[in-house]
């Protein structure tokens, strides 16, 4: 794997770096990444070891896995990083589009060119204290920046600025309801701290291989880092506690949590060690992963592979290392091994003052926080809904908004849980549309229920108008009287 | 406290301390017991041999100002009057990078302006030298490294920017050591400036450059910048006045960061006017760097009183605290009687002048060294060849980023990015790392504290506190280039204003023997916070009734 970095860096001529800075030296460099060792240590693991998981398939030896996996604990932790939708980025003016072209949204600053300075855009403390408080987090009234050290190319200072042993929240906890397909259940997951800090550019590897180009657009955006106890014990523990997450960060519109852009990052690490004991296993960091599904599967790929080695007699083999989710032969595979801690150097960032809280502030951003999805979970509950529609219902913010719309307008609360997350998020999958792009009002919705309710026309008649509502509008009345729909009593 | 901690990393600062203590030439060191009033005999008499006048400075850029204004002179005129100075003396001195092509453009831009009657900015026609670590767009910008080298900035700092919306007509770029470390401007990786007193001897540095080319006035002022004297120990050798100012008084934004929370921009004239007229056009607040201070920028210069009105104790009640740990062991004698002299001339003018003790002194310099060099190995992480700046070919990632950085940066800096990424390191674990921030950096940070303190104490009891702004004259070129422990000891005098952050300027107060014509000695005067004011009050009545000195180079004279 030969890739190579190029100072392929264009800026936009519109923008204050003149082009000059980078015609002087047009000559394109070429460079390869350290990449040789990692490559010998990735095919001898994986070719002994992951496919050995992968061939047992057959149910006997399935049983086997799953009495082994009995005789094991898996202890999981979650690194996941928000990426913040402030208008501009951490430390200067830049706004940051997904897919811009690259090097587009560059200042001095976030290029860190010789003698530019951070400034602190305030919007991030919002951001931070808004998921700190839904996190019932403890708030550090005083916190501070520092710089973790290290040098890569797409990191334009060689230093991130970032919150090193006073993170601005800590000790906090999710609640969550496990959907009943994996056994319901409540669970309550420690958070050990959620800090600021700045993202880092991008690295394009060229369709060859051969070269890589850096774009800086993603670097000083603003992102929060929310640092989970280790207290999952399955995939889909993890994938739930994700999840939760993302519903939050979109409840509190502090970032779009999207994780196919990268908006929301989730690094799983996965130890396992023999039930009962109390010290942890080597733990081995998972990364790659851009849906919840993925995560479900690479945690649990990955414990079988440590339950595996451990019952080989080969626990010696599970290192400290990082581990890439190949979706395509899903699996987990050697990225890089780890030699030693990394050492980052931190210092307090002498280039910004420290970040002071007031107990003014924080009341009147705890008083301005939304309805959050555990409320909203516990709310639905108490209207009569079961915890498996509730939890439906709550998973998708316009969806939630349109329930409870329709049943502001007199919807009956079963019936439109019901049409919602039946005939009407049929069709949504099948068109693959989203509820706010279909002409049916949760008004119109709210009528035909009262219509079938009441006897004016039947169920069947119902979903006809439904379907004909979802592509067209329109209202029920006009409806039932122009095609004298009726029932006849 | 410091004392007490086994760490082999905590050597360096030992061998620092003593170092300067027992230097390694040997020199006679007597504890001083001059009198405060017993003015040294010595620098009298040298004084007096050097001088051609004995008219105390006068403003350079109120001089053409009034000339401009009055019609009777052109600024093309002022501008060529310094540029054949500058291209006469500039072979010998070597005090600029780079010099503006555009300066001729300008001055006719500022005649055009008058012929108009458009109102002029309070620095129009005034040429300005600004150090090479200060971002301007129109010119390169190195940081006096060959990492750097030909690199144009995309944006002006806010000083320059402030400059050029004052009417300055921005000469050059000023030679400095790479990146500001060095006390000599022998560092640099482009050229060694000389010190226009004796063009044997180094100007001092950082700023070297910049102050070397105001003594030659190969420019009317200058921009420089202090991280732990390079500002008021090259305005010490050369014979010029330079302004410390606190920190936050001006934006950093486009300052070549070296040690962020100790540089500040600061400034050179020949008169303590013009340093006030320039510290005033770049001082105060900008959005663009956090830790600039939102405080109010008094019109310095203006509350000057004129020499013809001034009584014959225009200082009076003015208390003075002479720093007593910077006339002891270390520091050269007729420096000391120098400094003892201006003691007495402030005595003079009415002030009460007492010895204050600050405790702390000795252990500002190894503090600031760890401070410094751990900052400064962070803030040269951005050198690595991607962006901009020299690029090494390399054939993968490692060595290109060491390739660059081993190529571009010279000696000095190399050691003080070891000394600093070592004073930071944490081994290889988290506990081991708190240990060690505990050992090595909460002691300079501690030391920063006590320093702050002692300073506080000293400056309740007394207006201003003065001391040598070096314990020597300017010396010869290479005498301690291989000597970088001696070289550090240098900085005794002004590393701890800058770990306090107070504001400091130094004013030629005599000579000392050395050279054709006597080497100047400056006299640094140290204030409260925000207290320039006090500072260049008394800087100008100091030097407005200094008598039978005049601080003009042997180049110039
Ligand atoms: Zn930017």
């Amino acid at each position: 794997m030969a890739s190579l970095c190029s100072r392929g860096l264009r800026t936009h001529s519109s923008l204050l770096c003149p082009s000059s800075l980078f015609t002087t030296r047009n000559g394109v460099f070429f460079c390869t990444m350290q990449n040789t060792q990692t490559e010998k240590t990735k095919t001898r693991i994986g070719n002994t070891k992951t496919t050995q998981i992968k061939a047992s398939t057959s149910t006997t030896q399935v049983r086997e896995n799953e009495k082994m996996l009995n005789d094991y604990e898996a202890v999981i932790g979650i690194e996941t990083h928000v990426q913040l939708s402030t208008l501009t980025k951490a430390f200067c003016s830049c706004p940051y589009n997904y897919g811009s072209q690259p090097n587009t949204t560059v200042c001095p600053i976030c290029m860190g060119l010789p003698g530019a300075l951070p400034i602190f855009n305030s919007k991030v403390i919002e951001c931070a204290v808004k998921l700190g408080l839904a996190l019932n987090c403890k708030l550090a009234m005083t916190s501070k920046f520092d710089r973790k050290q290290y040098f890569y190319p797409d990191l334009p200072k060689g230093y991130q600025i970032s919150q090193f042993d006073i993170p601005i929240a800590s000790d906090g906890y999710v609640d969550l309801d496990l959907p009943l397909e994996f056994g319901g259940g409540h669970r309550k997951f420690g958070i050990t701290r959620v800090h600021m800090e700045e993202d880092a550019g991008k690295l394009m590897h060229s369709g060859t291989g051969t070269y890589s180009q850096v774009d800086l657009n993603r670097a000083g955006v603003p992102l929060l880092e929310i640092v989970s106890e280790p207290d999952m014990r399955t995939g889909i523990e993890a994938a739930e506690y994700a999840a939760e997450i993302q519903r939050l960060v979109r409840y509190l519109g502090v970032g779009n949590g999207n994780m196919q852009e990268g908006s929301l990052r989730c690094d799983v690490n996965v130890s396992v060690r023999p039930t009962g004991q109390t010290e942890y296993g080597t733990k081995v960091e998972i990364k790659n992963m851009n849906s919840f599904s993925a995560m479900h599967k690479a945690i649990d790929f990955e414990i079988s592979r440590q339950v595996l080695l451990h019952n080989q007699g080969q626990a010696d083999q599970i290192v400290q290392e990082t581990r890439l989710w190949e979706e395509g032969a899903q699996k987990t595979a050697t990225m890089r091994k780890k030699e030693g801690l990394a050492d980052y150097r931190y210092f307090p960032e002498p280039d910004l003052p420290e970040v002071v809280l007031t107990e003014d502030y924080v009341e009147s951003i705890r008083a301005s926080l939304p309805e959050l999805p555990e409320m909203k979970n516990r709310r639905f509950e108490n209207m009569g809904l079961s915890v498996q529609d509730v939890l439906l219902l709550s998973n998708d913010t316009n969806v939630c908004n349109f329930f409870e719309s329709a049943v502001d307008k007199g919807a009956d609360v079963k019936m439109a849980a019901n049409w919602i997350m039946g005939d009407i998020a049929a069709y949504l999958k099948n068109e693959k549309l989203s509820i706010t792009e279909i002409k049916l009002t949760p008004q119109e919705l709210a009528e035909l229920i009262s219509s079938i309710k009441g006897g004016i026309i039947s169920g069947k008649i119902g979903k006809d108008i439904l379907f004909e509502h979802i592509a067209k509008g329109g209202t029920v009345k006009a409806v039932i009287e122009e095609k004298d729909l009726v029932q006849a009593s | 406290m410091i004392s007490a901690i086994q760490n082999p990393r905590i050597q360096f600062l030992f061998q620092c301390r003593y170092q300067f203590n027992f230097p390694p030439k040997a020199r006679h060191f007597h504890r001083s017991t001059v009198l405060l009033n017993s003015a040294s005999s010595s620098s009298r008499v040298l004084t007096e041999k050097t001088l051609t006048s004995t008219s105390p400075p006068t403003s350079e850029i109120l001089t053409i100002r009034k000339s401009l204004l009055s019609r009777e002179r052109k600024a093309v005129e002022i501008a060529e009057e310094y540029l054949n100075r500058l291209r006469v003396t500039e072979p010998t001195i070597k005090s600029f990078l780079h010099v503006s092509e555009n300066v001729m453009k300008e001055a006719e831009e500022i005649d055009l302006k008058i012929e108009r009657n458009e109102e002029l900015g309070v620095l129009a026609g005034v040429l300005i030298g600004v150090k090479d670590n200060i971002c301007t767009v129109d010119m390169p910008s190195t940081g006096g490294s060959r990492i750097l080298q030909d690199y144009r900035p995309a944006y002006d700092a806010t000083a320059v920017k402030k400059l050029k919306e004052s009417g300055a007509i921005l000469v050059g770029k000023t030679n400095m050591d790479e990146f500001g470390m060095g006390s000599t401007t022998e560092a640099s990786g482009y050229q060694v400036t000389a010190n226009p007193w004796d063009v044997s001897r180094v100007p001092g540095g950082s700023s070297g450059g910049s102050a070397a080319a105001v003594s030659a006035r190969q420019c009317v002022a200058a921009l420089g910048s202090d991280t732990g004297g390079s500002v008021r120990q090259p305005a010490s050798f050369c014979g010029v006045v330079g302004m410390k100012p606190t920190y936050g008084r001006v934006s950093r934004f486009g300052l070549m960061a070296y040690a962020s929370s100790l540089d500040v921009i600061g400034c050179f004239g020949s008169s303590v006017a013009d340093t006030a007229i320039l510290l005033e056009a770049i001082s105060g607040h900008d959005i663009f760097d956090a830790t600039s201070s939102k405080r109010e920028v008094p019109s310095f210069a203006s509350q000057f009183i004129s020499t013809e009105l001034l009584e014959s104790k225009p200082l009076k009640g003015l208390r003075v605290g002479i720093i007593g740990e910077t006339l002891g062991d270390g520091v050269d004698k007729p420096v000391v009687s120098t400094i003892k002299a201006a003691a007495s001339h402030l005595e003079e003018l009415g002030c009460t002048v007492s010895e204050v003790s600050l405790p702390s002194f000795s252990l500002g310099l190894p503090a600031y060294y760890i401070l410094a060099s751990s900052e400064s190995s962070s803030n040269l992480s951005r050198y690595d060849g991607v962006r901009y700046g020299n690029q090494a070919a390399a054939e993968e990632l490692n060595s290109l980023h060491s390739d660059s950085r081993c190529n571009g940066f010279g000696p000095e800096v190399k050691m003080r990015i070891l000394m600093g990424t070592y004073a930071l390191s944490a081994g290889y674990y988290d506990a081991y790392y708190k240990r060690a921030q505990q050992i090595v950096i909460l002691p300079s940070v501690l030391v920063r504290t006590l320093v702050q303190k002692s300073f506080k104490d000293a400056l309740r009891e007394n207006d201003i506190l003065i001391s040598p702004a070096a314990p020597s004259a300017a010396y010869k070129m290479g005498e301690k280039k291989n000597d970088p422990l001696a070289m550090y000891a240098g900085d005794i005098m002004t590393v701890n204003v800058n770990l306090a952050g107070l504001p400091a300027l130094v004013l030629p107060c005599g000579f000392v023997e050395g050279g054709p014509a006597g080497l100047p000695i400056g006299l640094q005067m140290i204030g409260g916070q925000f207290d320039e004011g006090k500072l260049l009050r008394v800087g100008h009545i100091f030097e407005q009734t200094l008598q039978g000195c005049r601080f003009n180079p042997p180049l110039v004279a």
